[in-house]
């Protein structure tokens, strides 16, 4: 089985995240990282390895992103990636969710993996949904926000919390998986990993490469035009207590909630 | 090129919610723009009859068709061919798991836009134009469409539900589904994991999320809302890993509440919670992140270890209402 796993550099969890007022994008100046949700994503693939069911000759990191996105690539190759694809082109810049899935879909067919497995949302777009473009584009069957999977011959057997409950859906191989965070814990790489992952094999493949339709991609290829970006409704901000002395603070919390009539 | 066509999700021959709200925000939409809005109920099981329920909501025209349900790649299919030949000019979904993965698909097969989790939909020179609010709601993007479709999907709760009245055509359509769509087969549908708790009917309700750390964690919330005369609800993360229940999770997959007080503890606030309760009258958190996003939408927050907060709260609250 051979396993791609599509990852995503994105603003550190520790920077402040603002839209850059003329190009309508998030600036992305500032440090950055591996989007914590591909973590669970590499984890899931690195456990089906490890689980045995089926023999995984191969994990193979995928990212669509500028030259800085190298780095998302190596963090993924420390946890567990043998090698990674990179896709850059100034064409792909400000490509929305539909030209981006296009894209990814175009690198994974030059790959022609069994298995695509991804992080159910990344940390700064929030979309959710790259999964369900990139597998209409591969015409394989596709489920997100998936906690559980279980390795059969030819498919997977996967739990994802749905509108009503737990739903448990069979799934035949090959297809495109996002994963829930709640599927694993992720393990830390170990040092060696970290000092071995700018010596694994990292092809870059611009658009031409992978026969993409550069009318499909970037700003103009996109279908979706953010016009305006509007502050929220002002919301008047709620008191804060900081906990220096326990019974001090408990004391305000009671008097708060008694001034409201919530202890009657 | 003309209308909008809504996907309405059902589940044991009830409509879900949201689907209704976004019926209804279809047939307002469409009425602004002199269009009209229609819906696709899909599913093994669907009959005339419920097909025909959605008139109500405003559709004038409800196609149904034969496809498994919960899974949303033989949706893609019938509304695919439903836009392909009546030439649609939207889709729209209200909040939920499957219009995510279904507006998604629909896109990428027709080459048009989506956008998700939109809180309000408006009528420019037109056209429609969605609103969505990004990074963790500090900044609200308009998003226009370039092309058709335009696919919006809202945020659970996004649209309202309006009774019209009306009814509407039905329309039986048989489509061939791609042969990846029958790929996928749902095992089971809805099984509630955990026991069988009502947070709806709380006035009072105790939130437990990551932060009480463990499944015994969790002793901590039900003795406080014990104290307070309330229940206790729970964050997906902690349901997903077992901690607690599936029915007493709210937000994105599970439920919507408005009590008179809820009391979040170890929440950090993700969109997907604050969805399923920031109507509550008050919100109260305690928190030792002083960045969770909960604390900007919450009356009152408390900084600090909810494992010595929450248990002298308890005892205080209960010697004050035995007083």
């Amino acid at each position: 089985m051979k396993i791609c796993v599509l990852v995503k550099e994105v603003p550190d969890a520790a920077v402040e995240k603002r839209m850059d007022e003329s190009s309508k994008r998030l600036d992305r100046s500032g440090e950055k990282n591996l989007n914590p949700f591909d973590t669970h994503a590499i984890e899931a693939a690195m456990q089906i390895r490890e689980g045995g069911a089926v023999d995984v000759e191969e994990i193979v990191a995928v990212t669509m992103g500028p030259e800085s996105a190298v780095r998302a690539l190596h963090k993924a190759v420390s946890l567990g990636a043998d090698r990674s694809v990179h896709l850059t082109d100034d064409a792909l810049a400000g490509s929305d969710v539909v030209a981006t899935g296009y894209a990814l879909a175009q690198v994974l067919k030059s790959e022609n993996p069994d298995l695509v497995l991804l992080g159910q949302q990344s940390d700064d777009g929030e979309c959710y949904t790259i999964g369900a473009v990139v597998a209409d584009h591969l015409q394989m069957p596709s489920l997100t926000q998936v906690i559980k999977i279980d390795v059969n011959e030819g498919s997977l057997r996967c739990e994802r919390q749905a509108e009503y409950g737990y739903d448990t859906v069979d799934v035949q191989l090959p297809a495109v998986i996002s994963v829930g965070d709640a599927i694993n814990e992720p393990r830390y790489p170990s040092l060696k990993a970290i000092m071995g992952a700018k010596k694994k094999p990292l092809d870059t493949k611009a658009a031409g490469d992978v026969e993409i339709d550069t009318s499909k991609v970037g700003q103009d290829g996109s279908k979706t035009a953010v016009l305006a970006i509007n502050p929220p409704p002002e919301k008047a901000g709620g008191e804060i207590i900081e906990d220096e002395d326990t019974d001090e603070t408990v004391e305000k919390i009671v008097a708060w909630l008694d001034e409201r009539k919530l202890l009657a | 090129m003309s209308g909008i066509l809504t996907y309405a999700l059902h589940y044991e021959g009830e409509f879900n919610k949201n689907s209704l709200g976004a019926v209804s925000e279809a047939a307002k939409l469409a009425s602004e723009l002199g269009q009209e809005a229609h819906a696709v109920v899909v599913g093994d099981d669907v009959t005339e009859e419920l097909a025909a329920k959605l008139g109500n909501y405003g559709a004038s025209k409800v196609y149904y068709a034969s496809a498994p349900v919960g899974i949303a790649q033989p949706v893609v299919d019938v509304m695919a061919k439903l836009i392909q030949d009546h030439g649609y000019s939207y889709a729209l979904f209200g909040g939920g798991l499957l219009g995510f993965e279904i507006g998604a698909g629909l896109a990428a097969r027709l080459g048009g836009g989506v956008t998700m989790e939109v809180t309000a939909v408006k009528v420019q020179d037109g056209k429609l134009v969605a609103e969505r609010p990004i990074l963790q709601d500090s900044a609200i993007v308009d998003v226009d469409y370039a092309g058709e479709p335009g696919v919006i999907i809202g945020r659970l709760n996004a649209f309202e539900i309006a009774e019209s009245g009306g009814s509407a055509e039905v329309e039986k359509v048989d489509v061939e589904l791609s042969e990846f769509s029958t790929r996928a087969t749902v095992v089971q549908r809805g099984e509630q994991r955990g026991a069988d708790v009502n947070i709806e009917d709380a006035d009072l309700l105790v939130g437990g999320g990551r932060g009480l750390g463990k499944a015994e964690g969790f002793k901590l919330a039900e003795d406080l809302a014990d104290a307070l005369g309330g229940a206790v609800a729970a964050t997906r993360a902690v349901v997903d890993a077992g901690w607690y229940p599936y029915a007493a999770q709210i937000g994105q997959t599970g439920k919507t509440v408005a009590p008179k007080l809820y009391l979040a503890v170890g929440i950090s606030g993700a969109i997907q919670h604050k969805v399923g309760m920031q109507n509550s009258e008050n919100i109260v958190a305690i928190n030792k992140d002083p960045n969770a996003p909960i604390f900007e939408f919450s009356d009152l927050g408390v900084v600090g270890d909810l494992n010595k907060i929450v248990p002298k709260l308890t005892e205080a609250i209960k010697a004050k209402k035995g007083s």
